[in-house]
């Protein structure tokens, strides 16, 4: 690998009109104040065209934001991103659903930092439209096999002992599309059915102990949500003992309405729609209740047409996040950094390999601390792009010493129509011109 | 993790307390007791041995009443909607290169059918029928898919005793059921030479990200570089809602799809159709402006005096470049 250059590689930007017309007018309206003079304006008011830049705000000369007072403290009471961010959102991906009331909205990978994914960009998924639930009003009711059933309100849950922990959430549906073909063409929409966060609540484990749960014959758990749907899904009681938290805190703040506010579960490692939002209910069985997004839905049918069924656990996967598809590099011989994500529904992330020649060969990237159980792990590797066509994968491997399949070897066993549980390994094509493209090989 | 991580503080000296612990569940004094009559309300998940289906009961014919006035329109007159999810149909396709899952075709019990249909249809407003037409409505979509003789009675007998054709379809997968579970596809971490030839087998096809999702530069941050980049050609003046944002905002969606028809035809159809025709902006002006039919069929439709001149300018014109979706 070439390590002498270290010119940084430029990607193309997005697309200069992306700010807006706010922001230009607003920084073109500062440039002629400083500036001050007329005669100085007429070609430069017109950078905003193509270059990012104003001259006159670049050394050696002071830029506005320099010398004129700021906004004051408090502005934003709750603060919001700065406005150059505004394209930094939540997609819908043309064509999947008929109704935007059970839609998925992918959150943008391609664009994120570290492991945590800020609310404002959590995917967001539900069935029957997203319910505004007033916190004072929801309960969660307890009953089955336990000695005393119970009410909690939302104080109640703010009261018992809390633990924090982070955790990734990935629909069993991410990366859904791609099983035939690449459909998709970039990481938003072939991996953003993926985000992580800090998630506070009470212990399920807590509350089943304050129910007096029957030991003996509790086996399962329904989980039931308070929205239109009422959407329900077996955990079994393993789990429930383990790591489950009935949540009310996502990043130290309340969830957000699209994440289940007041209250969810959180069942790390496995498939999101087990995560329950809204939770109203829990009821403790001796049997899996085979509901509706577990057997019609959320079930994986093999090649033989048989189904899948309660395939909980999300098998270890990871996604170069950049380079990647829709990005455009412009500087051959130039630096990048590979980097990416990967996680894993049974434990921590070991290691993971990058390849920038389709799979022939790998270098072991870094990982970056944390790594934790069940969470995004951030890996990076240097690249420097020589010019010519590349095809680029990521390869994890988790503690259990399970090695992220290819794409093909997925197909061999559960053929193209199983929907969900698709970790194969990303192939992102680089053309001569330095485009990237999603491909697969 | 053990759950009770909270006294992990507790040296390994004192493990004996860490179980002494674990065996009896502190009380915090918080919750209050559920009523029967509260948890009845609540308790509405039916299993599939039947246990938690209500009283009642529907017929066939009863549930075509129930049908006709609360889904048919979108699920379709017989369960065949293209638009909603169809209710019937695929039987016998789940093995075949082009499966197609139904009620019908794929689920395994009739009472996860009651138990959906109670909590979650119809889907503008759920848990809105009777059990008595939660019943019926379950026998008619049993009976379109031909499980049921036209004389069936749905009720807490005979529901759970409806034998699906994909009743033994579903098989619990160890692998996937349990953290450590056997995984059924192994990779190995070959690092050196590990594939003789690596050739590309799938790709978008050309013009496909354009026509689907526009222009994409901007799901990008424009951070990472000095560059100099033209704007897009024919970009929207920044500031003004889009004509999309505009079919929204009047409510033209409500008809017209972007590549879907609905009452009206989709979007992107009519780009196709008027593509190249220089009378169309006229045409449509006018025809937006003062409804008919008999251009794409003989629905009409209404007058449209929503938007302005210049916003209707821009719906036009967003049409007429291709419908696309930001
Ligand atoms: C406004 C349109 C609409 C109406 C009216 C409607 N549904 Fe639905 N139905 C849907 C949608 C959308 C879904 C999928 C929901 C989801 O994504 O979870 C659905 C799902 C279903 C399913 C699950 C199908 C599957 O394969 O998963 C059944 C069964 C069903 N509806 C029955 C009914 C019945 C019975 C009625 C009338 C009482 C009804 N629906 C009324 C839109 C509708
Ligand atoms: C109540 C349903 C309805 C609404 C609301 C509606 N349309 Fe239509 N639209 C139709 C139907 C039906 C047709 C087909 C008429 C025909 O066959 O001539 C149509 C046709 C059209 C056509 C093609 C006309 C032609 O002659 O080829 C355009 C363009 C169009 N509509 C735009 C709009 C816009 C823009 C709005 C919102 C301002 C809108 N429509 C609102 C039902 C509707």
């Amino acid at each position: 690998m070439d390590r002498q250059d270290p010119k940084r590689g430029r990607l193309l930007p997005a697309p200069e009109n992306f700010l807006g017309a706010p922001g230009q007018a607003r920084r073109r309206a500062l440039g002629n104040l400083i500036a001050g003079g007329a005669a100085l304006l007429g070609a430069r008011a017109l950078h905003a065209a193509g270059a990012p830049a104003d001259p006159a705000h670049l050394p050696p000369n002071v830029p506005p934001w320099s010398q004129v007072l700021g906004q004051p403290v408090g502005a934003n009471p709750y603060g919001v991103p700065a406005s150059y961010e505004k394209n930094i959102i939540r997609r819908l991906s043309p064509g999947l659903t008929t109704t935007k009331h059970s839609s998925v909205a992918f959150t943008p990978l391609q664009n994120l930092f570290g492991i945590i994914t800020p609310n404002g960009l959590h995917f967001e998924r539900n069935h029957n439209g997203r319910p505004d639930i007033n916190p004072y009003e929801h309960r969660l009711m307890l009953h089955g096999l336990v000695r005393q059933p119970k009410i909690y309100t939302m104080e109640d849950l703010l009261r018992f002992p809390s633990v924090s922990r982070i955790h990734f959430v990935e629909c069993g549906a991410n990366t859904a599309m791609e099983w035939g073909n690449p459909a998709v063409p970039t990481v938003q929409y072939t991996h953003g059915m993926l985000s992580c966060s800090e998630w506070t609540g009470v212990p399920l484990s807590t509350l089943l102990d304050d129910a007096g749960f029957d030991r003996a014959k509790a086996k399962y758990i329904l989980a039931e949500g308070a929205d239109a749907a009422s959407l329900t899904r077996t955990i079994p009681i393993e789990f429930a003992l383990d790591d489950v938290l009935v949540a009310y805190g996502q990043n130290g703040e309340m969830l957000r309405p699209e994440q289940g506010y007041p209250v969810r579960l959180l069942v790390p490692g496995v498939q999101g729609i087990s995560n329950v939002k809204w939770l109203r209910r829990l009821e403790v069985g001796d049997m899996p209740w085979n509901t509706r997004e577990e057997s019609l839905q959320y079930s994986d049918l093999m090649p033989d047409g048989s189904s899948r069924q309660y395939t909980w656990i999300q098998e270890a996967k990871s996604v170069i996040t950049s380079p990647s598809g829709g990005q455009h590099l412009l500087d051959k011989g130039g630096y990048y950094e590979i980097t990416g994500l990967a996680w894993s529904g049974r434990g921590r992330i070991k290691r993971v390999d990058v390849s920038t020649d389709g799979g022939r060969n790998w270098r072991t990237a870094t990982l970056q601390e944390p790594v934790l159980s069940k969470a995004l792990t951030r890996f990076r590797i240097d690249w420097t792009w020589n010019g010519d066509p590349a095809l680029l994968q990521s390869r994890c491997i988790d503690e259990t010493g399970y090695v992220q399949p290819k794409m093909r070897q997925l197909r061999e066993v559960r053929g193209t129509h199983s929907i969900y549980h698709n970790n194969a390994i990303q192939t992102w094509a680089v053309d001569a011109e330095g485009k990237v493209h999603n491909v697969q090989v | 993790m053990s759950r009770y991580d909270r006294f992990a503080g507790a040296a390994a000296a004192l493990a004996l307390i860490g179980i002494a612990l674990a065996a009896h569940a502190r009380d915090y004094g918080l919750g209050h007791p559920a009523s029967a009559q509260q948890i009845a309300g609540w308790d509405i998940d039916v299993r599939p041995d039947g246990t938690g289906l209500p009283d009642g009961q529907g017929s066939v014919a009863d549930g075509e009443q129930v049908y006709e006035a609360n889904c048919a329109a979108c699920h379709g007159t017989f369960g065949d909607s293209n638009e909603y999810i169809a209710l019937a149909g695929g039987v016998g396709s789940l093995a075949s290169g082009a499966p197609v899952r139904t009620v019908g075709s794929k689920l395994n019990y009739a009472t996860t059918l009651f138990d959906y249909i109670n909590r979650a249809m119809p889907f503008p407003h759920s848990k809105s029928l009777s059990a008595d037409e939660v019943y019926a409505v379950a026998a008619y979509v049993l009976n379109l898919n031909d499980i049921v003789p036209a004389d069936f009675v749905a009720n807490r007998q005979t529901l759970p005793a409806v034998k699906m054709p994909n009743r033994d379809g579903f098989k619990p997968f160890p692998g996937m059921m349990s953290v450590r579970g056997k995984p059924d596809v192994r990779n190995t971490a070959c690092m050196k030479d590990c594939e003789k030839a690596v050739a590309i087998t799938g790709q978008l096809p050309a013009g496909f990200v354009e026509g689907m999702y526009g222009d994409i530069r901007d799901n990008f941050r424009g951070l990472a570089t000095m560059n100099e980049a033209p704007p897009p050609a024919g970009a929207a003046p920044a500031g003004a809602p889009s004509g999309h944002a505009l079919t929204q905002q009047y409510g033209c969606v409500a008809c017209h799809g972007t590549d879907k028809a609905i009452v009206g035809p989709a979007f992107r159809d009519v780009a196709r159709k008027y593509q190249g025709d220089a009378t169309a902006t006229a045409h449509l002006t006018r025809k937006i402006r003062e409804g008919g039919s008999g251009v794409w069929g003989s629905v009409p439709m209404p007058p449209q005096t929503g938007p302005s001149d210049v916003e209707l300018t821009a719906i036009i014109q967003w049409v007429l470049a291709g419908a696309k979706t930001p």
